[in-house]
């Protein structure tokens, strides 16, 4: 059996000559620049980005790889829903993405936290943009891996084989409510402020291990001057490290394992198991 | 005579030198192959604790230190209190935080009368930091009760509860007076009797009954 080979485009497949041309040979095969004539401009062209892939995927192997990882079988029934996965982690790519960009303007100080966020808003060329798109995406992030949650739920896609995938996917899901958490303090305004010290308080009052949580939140017994900042490296470099080495071992449980069918697909019973024998 | 069939699990010796392999040594157990896989594994393990435990030390630390230092603040002369209502004075609890370290408390002269614990602070200066999650409380003179604007808590005049969520009574802080100047200090927290805990507990601690045992003082208070 041999995989499907990975679709070049149309204009950037060579085309044979034909029979005839550049006096080439009746099967179409040789080449104008076997023939000694230049190549044309736009054979040369085409050569580079190809020789290029090419030159990487000699040195790396990814093409035998990203084809077993891009054009896995996928069950009969897959539909929309299988889509939320990945959907789930565009969001979280998102947020990546602007993060960095809104770290190279926010300043985790607590003097100076609440204005350079306004500033980001008011002043900044397309702050206001930024800002909105992760802050909105991330309620969108979470629809998305609640909805994912849901789907795998629903269609019994926890099951064997794929208890550890479901089990890295709730880890993930609380590493989201953390970051949703630590990011709400960023602002720095009395709603994000109140709503903190309430939440780091919620975690003390568990018994015994509480209010030694709630220090390490706070950094001491009181929100202090590096509560912010501690809030800052969490939210902007703890967790999202965790969540992308954790989306790494989801998805390659995802290729290993491959995806579950829906479950209102009967299984397709095969004609000689069925068949009896007396 | 054929001889019984052994057990191939047990035909390997422990010793290298009766498996025949080169160089081995008299009585020697381990190979040296095996030797170097763990001795790679243990040096790998040691360099990784030598920078991760430092870091998390570095990063738990806060929580095993006593960050908050014994210091008195003035907020006012002696005739600016009285034993029959509140008054409101702003007092840095965090320093170093600026705005966000500030908080307000009350302040009232002690009534020997109707203080019938804590008659060794010369004032009551309460906390407006809501006993269940922390929100800030505000006193309504009028009503003569704290109130909390998050989950409606309310507290009387004395801070003890009588409403709401809250598990124990409004924290105090330690008062004195020098020069005719009233001083407040450290925050301490009470149980219901208006019994007093110096290490102070955070908000949503139980400190009645068992209870106090499931939030015991922590190093950093």
């Amino acid at each position: 059996m041999t995989p499907p080979k990975p679709p070049l485009p149309r204009s950037l497949q060579r085309k044979p000559a034909k029979p005839g041309a550049n006096g080439a040979g009746a099967n179409g095969s040789a080449r104008a620049d076997q023939k000694g004539q230049a190549p044309t401009l736009k054979d040369q062209a085409i050569e580079v980005p190809v020789s290029a892939i090419g030159w990487l995927d000699e040195r790396t192997g990814a093409s035998p790889f990203l084809r077993g990882f891009l054009y896995r079988k996928v069950p009969k029934g897959t539909n929309w829903f299988y889509t939320l996965g990945s959907a789930s982690m565009f969001a979280f790519l998102s947020q990546a993405v602007t993060g960095v960009f809104l770290a190279m303007y926010y300043e985790p100080d607590p003097a100076r936290a609440y204005e350079s966020a306004a500033r980001i808003t008011n002043e900044l060329f397309l702050g206001e943009l930024v800002r909105g798109m992760h802050r909105w995406g991330s309620t969108v992030m979470l629809l998305l891996v609640f909805l994912h949650l849901g789907r795998t739920f629903f269609f019994g896609a926890y099951k064997y084989p794929r208890e550890l995938n479901w089990i890295i996917g709730v880890i993930l899901l609380v590493l989201t409510l953390l970051m949703g958490f630590t990011g709400y303090l960023l602002p720095f305004d009395q709603r994000s402020f109140w709503a903190t010290v309430v939440g780091v308080n919620l975690n003390s009052s568990g018994p015994i291990v509480g209010p030694y949580l709630a220090d390490f939140l706070r950094g001491g017994p009181e929100f202090g001057a590096y509560t912010l900042s501690r809030f800052y490296a969490m939210h902007m470099l703890l967790i999202p490290g965790l969540i992308a080495a954790l989306i790494g071992a989801h998805l390659y449980l995802v290729a290993k394992l491959g995806t579950t069918a829906p479950p209102w697909l009967k299984a397709e019973k095969s004609k000689a198991l069925s068949k009896e024998d007396i | 005579m054929a001889e019984p069939k052994k057990n191939p699990r047990q035909r390997k010796s422990r010793y290298t030198a009766d498996r025949g392999l080169a160089g081995a040594f008299e009585d020697e157990t381990v190979t040296r192959r095996r030797l170097f896989e763990g001795g790679a594994q243990v040096v790998g393990g040691v360099a990784v604790a030598a920078f991760a435990l430092p870091a998390l030390g570095f990063a738990l630390g806060p929580m095993f230190e006593d960050q908050l230092p014994e210091i008195f603040q003035d907020v006012g002369p002696e005739r600016d209190f009285n034993p029959e209502t509140y008054v409101p004075r702003v007092i840095s609890i965090v320093p170093e935080a600026g705005e966000a370290g500030k908080a307000t408390i009350y302040v009232r002269r002690t009534d020997p009368e109707r203080d019938q614990a804590n008659q060794d602070q010369p004032y009551v200066a309460i906390s407006t930091r809501c006993a269940h999650l922390g929100c800030p409380v505000r006193y309504v003179s009028a009503s003569r009760r704290f109130i909390c604007p998050c989950h409606g808590g309310v507290y009387g005049f004395q801070g003890e509860v009588t409403g709401g969520p809250p598990v124990r009574p409004l924290d105090r802080f330690y008062t004195k007076v020098e020069n005719g100047r009233v001083m407040v200090g450290a925050r301490f927290s009470l149980n219901s009797k208006l019994e007093r805990f110096p290490h102070p507990r955070d908000p949503s601690n139980h400190l009645d009954g068992l209870w106090q045992y499931l939030y015991p003082s922590r190093p950093s208070t």
